[in-house]
């Protein structure tokens, strides 16, 4: 039988994803760039977080930038092009999305 | 990894369009005969892809301004604006041009490449932020590379696309120049400038738009898409260039700002490298007096593109999405445009051909230029020879189309 305290302890992620009203979650994030970038997967392989986007894709560097301009609109930031060429995977891309949408200025 | 290794990916895809036979970006023009006539692999060849859209290469007033200038004043400057380039007949020239917009001030730079690529560069620096339109030309790309301000991109031709992001920046401090171009090469479709326009006042970010291809074609005296909206006041910048309605090369920008001319000793493309020569400023000056004077240029041009895009349209090809001094056939893929442009050339009708990721959208076009003076009939046995190759190629239905009732 679970005590009080255990209970406590398996929601402890909770308080922590209300306190982010402002921003998104950053799952919804790789979702979203996810079903972006399956079309350009290439094998069996499946797209993680790790992903380099224009080397392990077919993606051209063209496609990467309209696909940040849709996910800018998505969540409603803007990512300058000197940082979009800084990102290289997908955990980047999500990281640097949920940090702009948390700290817009 | 080798020099070259970078460019392996880029190496093998022309290698691919080399397989057709000819390649495309090694043209040869043996021998240009008029603004619509030109030898190439030893036959004469209709030219609808030369962005000459008055045909005033060889207008014969221009030429003899041009050669005039050079018995006058030598091939060259050998020299940059800022030093020994600055003749009279330069400063003429942007006196003219400011006269044709009504604006106060501009500056002439050697290419029009040059132009976009100093002045969008330097007007926008560190702390401000520069919006371009994602189908900008390359020019606008690489100055955001050499740019100190932030770039962002918004959607081509989509001005709630600019506005979401002007509002996302807030009051952050910081300049925001919009840029924007008249006539989109590729495809050639214009900018709702008015609309673009409603969106910058509204978050007091400057304009500068590119009339590199509406030049002459658009407005009623010619001044690009600026005029034809009714918004040249509220273009604070216009470039453009003098290699394609003008028939030379070169490029400008005017403006109202007071402060301007300090873009003279500030804009790096302008400073390090010579003028234009002094045979080109002549032959500008006069084919912008042609533009004034010929008002009817423009009628032929319109009626030109009406031929051509109307009769492709009436056969089912995919086009751009409106009339333009551009005409953007879209193709299904590389091979088959370079396949197309080949049998095309083999037909004796020269046009460019775009592919990726030269396009947007990794689009393969074959990309028509008008000129004013082509003849209908010309453009009428183009149409039938593209039809010809189209139903070859599968591109087409096998039967002829049939025609919408009430259709020309």
């Amino acid at each position: 039988m679970r005590t009080a305290h255990e209970l406590t302890v398996e929601n402890d992620g909770i308080p922590d994803t209300l306190t982010l009203t402002r921003g998104v979650m950053r799952a919804e994030v790789v979702r979203e760039i996810c079903v972006h970038l399956e079309p350009y997967q290439t094998g069996e392989k499946p797209i993680t977080g790790e992903t380099v986007i224009a080397k392990d894709l077919t993606i051209d560097s063209l496609a990467i930038m309209d696909m940040v301009m849709e996910l800018e609109d998505r969540f409603d930031v803007s990512i300058p092009m000197s940082v979009i060429a800084e990102i290289h995977t997908v955990d980047q891309l999500a990281d640097t999305i949920r940090d702009l949408s948390a700290n817009p200025s | 990894m080798g020099l070259f290794d970078r460019h392996a990916g880029l190496l093998e895809a022309y290698r691919d369009v080399r397989t057709t036979g000819y390649d495309p970006f090694q043209i040869r023009m043996e021998r240009v005969l008029s603004p619509t006539k030109a030898i190439i692999n030893g036959r004469e060849t209709l030219l609808v892809g030369t962005n000459n859209y008055f045909g005033l290469t060889f207008d014969p007033s221009c030429m003899e301004a041009a050669i005039e200038a050079i018995r006058a004043e030598g091939t060259g400057t050998t020299g940059s604006r800022i030093a020994n380039g600055s003749y009279t007949e330069h400063v003429a020239l942007e006196k003219e041009i400011a006269e044709f917009y009504g604006k106060k001030h501009c500056m002439v730079f050697t290419t029009g490449y040059q132009a976009n690529l100093g002045i969008i560069a330097t007007l926008a620096g560190q702390g401000d932020f520069l919006l371009i339109d994602a189908d900008s030309h390359a020019s606008i790309y690489d100055a955001c590379k050499m740019t100190q301000a932030e770039v962002v991109r918004f959607k081509h031709n989509d001005p709630s696309s600019l506005e979401a992001r002007l509002r996302r920046l807030g009051d952050k401090p910081g300049n925001r120049v919009v840029v924007l171009e008249g006539i989109y090469s590729m495809l050639g479709d214009s900018a709702p400038l008015r609309e673009f326009v409603d969106v910058c006042k509204k978050y007091g970010a400057y304009v500068l738009i590119d009339e590199a291809h509406s030049l002459g074609a658009l407005g009623e005296h010619g001044r690009g898409l600026c005029e034809s909206t009714g918004v040249i006041d509220d273009c604070h910048f216009i470039v453009g260039t003098f290699s394609k309605t003008l028939g030379a090369i070169g490029g400008y920008c005017v403006s109202d700002d007071p402060d301007f001319d300090i873009l003279r000793v500030t804009v790096r493309s302008y400073m390090f490298t010579a003028s234009l020569p002094p045979s080109i400023v002549a032959s500008v000056r006069q084919a912008l007096r042609v533009v004034k004077a010929k008002p009817e240029l423009r009628t032929q041009l319109w009626n030109n593109v009406a031929t051509l895009y109307d009769g492709l349209k009436a056969q089912g090809f995919t086009l751009g999405p409106e009339h333009g001094p551009v005409v953007g056939v879209h193709l299904p893929d590389r091979m088959t445009a370079i396949g197309f442009w080949r049998a095309m050339l083999d037909a004796g009708i020269y046009v460019n051909v775009a592919v990726p990721p030269a396009t947007p959208n990794g689009v393969s076009l074959l990309r028509c230029s008008l000129c004013a003076v082509h003849t209908k009939e010309q453009l009428d046995h183009m149409v039938e020879v593209m039809t010809g190759i189209g139903r070859q190629f599968g591109v087409l239905p096998n039967q002829p189309a049939l025609r919408a009732a009430g259709a020309r």
